[in-house]
C-alpha cells in the first residue's frame, strides 16, 4: 500500500469513525474485564461460564440439609415449594410431574439457578463447591449420576439429562 | 333496587314506610328547608374541600379497584398481583394496578448505583448509569405486557371461580417511554456471530432470559418511563426491558445485563418454567409472542346486573402479532356472533377496548367475545386449546371465555 492509499484509508476511517459518533450519544464508558467477570455469572449449556470448583452428592447431601430442605422438603420431595426429584415418565399423563430429573434438559441450567437465586433468603451466597455439590446430589437423587460422580466444570457439561430430547422450539403464527 | 323495594306501601291509601325518610335525611343531613330526594346540596358543596397533596390518589369510595395477590409458601414478594380489570374502562393500566410477577419480591434499587453492562458478542462492552440513558433520544409506544400463565385456570378440566380479575387479571397496558434497545446495541458494535442476547434483572432471582436478537433489533426498548412517570419499582424501576407482544416473562425488570451470545443461555425460566408441555410429552419452547386474545371485562363476575333492560357489554382484546382487526361478541353462548365497536385509537401490541349495546331479557344468557388480528389469528375456541395442549399445562392460554348471567342478574365462569 503506497503512502497515498494508506492516508485515503485512514482519512476514511476517521469518516467513518465521525459517522458513528454522530449515530448515537456514545454515553456507555468502557467495561473492563474484570468488571464483566464479576457480573457475568451466567452459564451456557455447553458449560462456557463454569468456575473452577468441584462437589460431590455426598457434599451435597450436607448443604441440601443445611440451607434447602426447608422449602423443597427432605431429599428434594418438594413442599412447600418446588419438587425437585422424581417424576420421570409422567410427562404423557394428564398429571405431569416437571421436576430437575424428569423435566429440565441441562444440567447446567441447575448450577446457573441455584448459584444466582438460592437460598431464596441468602441468594448468591453459596460457594461454587458448594453448588457443585448441590447439584451433583440433586442429579444422583434423581439417579441421573452415581454415587462418587464429581461434578465440575467438565464433567458437568457432559451430563445428559433424561428430557433432554424434550423440546421443539415453538412456531409462531404471523 | 333497594330503595324501590322499602318504597312499596307500608299501609293503604299512600302511605309510606317512614324509615326512607329517615334514611335519606340522616345521609344527606340536608338543611331545613331544602328540599329532599337526590338533588340535594351536600355537605362538600358548602365548605372548602381538602388540601394539596404531593401524590394523589384515587377517592376513597374507589377503594375496591386494587390487585388481589398471591404468594409463594414461605415468601411475601414472590408470586403475583392480579390487575382489577372489571372495575376499569379504556385501555391504559394505572400504574399502582398493573399486574406483577416477581420471582423474589421488589428489589429496593437506587437509582444511581444501578448499571447496564452490554457485553458478549460486542466488539466494545458498555457500561451505562441511569443519567447516561436519560440523555439518549427517547421513545414511547403503548404495549400491553401479558405473563404468560394468565388465563392459565382455564386450562383446567372444570371451570374455576372467579372473574375478569382472578381469572384473567395478568395483563395490562401502558405508556412505555424510553431507549431503543437497537441504539444501545449499533454503540457497542454487534459481532455477527450475534443471534440471540441474554436479559439479566437485578433481583434477588437474578431473573435472566435469552431473546432472539432479531427482537431486539425489531422494536424492543430500555423502557424508563411508564404511563409518564418513572417505571414503578414492581415493573422495573429503574429501567426493564420491553418487548412489545412477547410473553411476560421475557420482558425483563430490574434490567443490569444484557450479553450478546450465539445460541440461547437455556436459563431456569425458559426451559423448566414458560415452556408449553403437549400431550406427546414434547414441550414447545420459545414461545414468545402472546397469542390474539379478548375477554370481556363489563359485565363479568363481581358485578351485577340490577333489571332487566339496556346494558354496554364492553372488554378487552389484544395480540402479539400486531393490531386488533374485529370483536365479535356473543349473548347466547357461541351460537350466533355480533360485531363490537372497536375504540380508537387500535394500536399494535397494545390492549384494544371493545364496546357493544345490549338489552337484557332477564333470562339466562352466555356472554362471549373472540378477537381476530390484521394477521388473521382468530382467537380460538376454548375446547381447541385443550385439546392441542392438553389439560396439564398452564401457559399461553387464549381460547374464547364464557360469561354465564342468571335470572338473577349474576355472573359467573363457566365453560359453554
Amino acid at each position: 500500500m503506497s503512502m497515498r492509499e494508506l492516508l485515503i484509508a485512514a482519512v476514511g476511517l476517521a469518516l467513518a469513525g465521525a459517522a458513528a459518533a454522530a449515530d448515537g450519544p456514545h454515553l456507555g464508558r468502557p467495561a473492563t474485564a474484570e468488571e464483566i467477570a464479576a457480573w457475568d455469572i451466567s452459564i451456557g449449556p455447553d458449560g462456557a461460564g463454569l468456575p473452577p470448583g468441584s462437589g460431590t452428592a455426598r457434599q451435597g447431601e450436607t448443604v441440601f440439609a443445611a440451607k434447602c430442605a426447608t422449602c423443597h422438603g427432605e431429599n428434594g420431595a418438594g413442599k412447600p415449594n418446588d419438587r425437585l426429584v422424581g417424576g420421570q415418565g409422567t410427562l404423557t399423563t394428564d398429571s405431569p410431574v416437571k421436576t430437575v430429573g424428569s423435566y429440565w434438559p441441562f444440567a447446567t441450567t441447575v448450577f446457573d439457578y441455584v448459584r444466582r437465586a438460592m437460598p431464596l433468603v441468602e441468594a448468591k451466597s453459596l460457594s461454587d463447591d458448594e453448588v457443585y455439590a448441590l447439584v451433583a446430589y440433586l442429579l444422583r437423587l434423581n439417579g441421573v449420576i452415581a454415587d462418587g460422580d464429581v461434578m465440575d466444570a467438565q464433567t458437568l457439561p457432559k451430563v445428559r439429562m433424561p428430557n433432554r430430547d424434550g423440546f421443539v422450539p415453538f412456531r409462531p403464527a404471523r | 333496587m333497594g330503595s324501590k323495594q322499602t318504597a312499596e306501601p307500608a299501609a293503604g291509601n299512600g302511605l309510606i314506610d317512614r324509615r326512607v325518610f329517615l334514611a335519606a335525611s340522616a345521609a344527606a343531613a340536608l338543611p331545613a328547608g331544602a328540599g329532599a330526594g337526590e338533588l340535594g346540596v351536600e355537605p362538600w358543596m358548602q365548605t372548602p374541600g381538602a388540601p394539596f397533596s404531593a401524590y394523589g390518589m384515587p377517592s376513597r369510595h374507589e377503594s375496591k379497584a386494587a390487585r388481589t395477590f398471591t404468594s409463594a409458601p414461605g415468601t411475601t414478594g414472590t408470586g403475583a398481583s392480579r390487575t382489577p380489570l372489571h372495575l376499569l374502562d379504556g385501555t391504559i393500566t394505572p400504574n399502582g394496578l398493573h399486574f406483577e410477577r416477581h420471582h423474589s419480591g421488589i428489589p429496593d434499587i437506587d437509582p444511581d448505583a444501578h448499571r447496564l453492562l452490554i457485553h458478549g458478542l460486542v466488539r466494545r462492552p458498555l457500561v451505562f448509569t441511569l443519567e447516561a440513558l436519560a440523555r439518549y433520544p427517547m421513545q414511547s409506544r403503548i404495549a400491553f405486557i401479558e405473563c404468560a400463565g394468565n388465563s392459565g385456570a382455564l386450562y383446567q378440566k372444570e371451570a374455576a371461580a372467579g372473574g375478569a380479575q382472578a381469572l384473567h387479571g395478568l395483563v395490562s397496558c401502558a405508556e412505555w417511554t424510553g431507549v431503543p434497545l437497537a441504539s444501545l446495541l449499533e454503540e457497542a458494535g454487534v459481532d455477527p456471530r450475534a443471534q440471540w442476547l441474554l436479559a439479566e434483572g437485578a433481583d434477588a432471582s437474578g431473573m435472566s432470559r435469552s431473546v432472539p436478537l432479531a427482537k431486539a433489533m425489531d422494536d424492543a426498548m430500555i423502557a424508563l418511563y411508564q404511563n409518564g412517570e418513572r417505571v414503578r419499582p414492581s415493573n422495573g424501576y429503574p429501567l426493564r426491558l420491553l418487548l412489545p407482544g412477547y410473553e411476560g416473562n421475557a420482558n425483563v425488570k430490574w434490567l443490569r445485563r444484557i450479553k450478546l451470545v450465539e445460541a440461547p443461555v437455556m436459563t431456569k425460566d425458559e426451559t423448566s418454567k414458560y415452556t408449553i408441555l403437549q400431550r406427546d410429552g414434547t414441550a414447545l419452547q420459545f414461545c414468545f409472542p402472546q397469542e390474539t386474545k379478548s375477554v370481556i371485562t363489563r359485565p363479568s363476575p363481581g358485578l351485577r346486573l340490577r333489571e332487566p333492560g339496556l346494558y354496554e357489554i364492553s372488554g378487552l382484546a389484544w395480540s402479539g402479532y400486531g393490531r386488533i382487526a374485529a370483536v365479535e361478541v356473543s349473548a347466547d353462548g357461541g351460537a350466533s356472533f355480533a360485531p363490537a365497536a372497536l375504540q380508537e385509537p387500535v394500536l399494535p401490541k397494545a390492549l384494544t377496548r371493545f364496546r357493544i349495546p345490549w338489552r337484557w331479557s332477564g333470562g339466562p344468557a352466555v356472554l362471549q367475545s373472540r378477537a381476530s388480528d390484521e394477521a388473521g389469528n382468530v382467537q380460538p375456541p376454548r375446547a381447541k386449546v385443550v385439546a392441542d395442549r392438553g389439560p396439564a399445562t398452564l401457559y399461553h392460554f387464549n381460547g374464547i371465555a364464557s360469561w354465564e348471567v342468571s335470572d338473577q342478574g349474576e355472573l359467573r365462569h363457566v365453560y359453554a
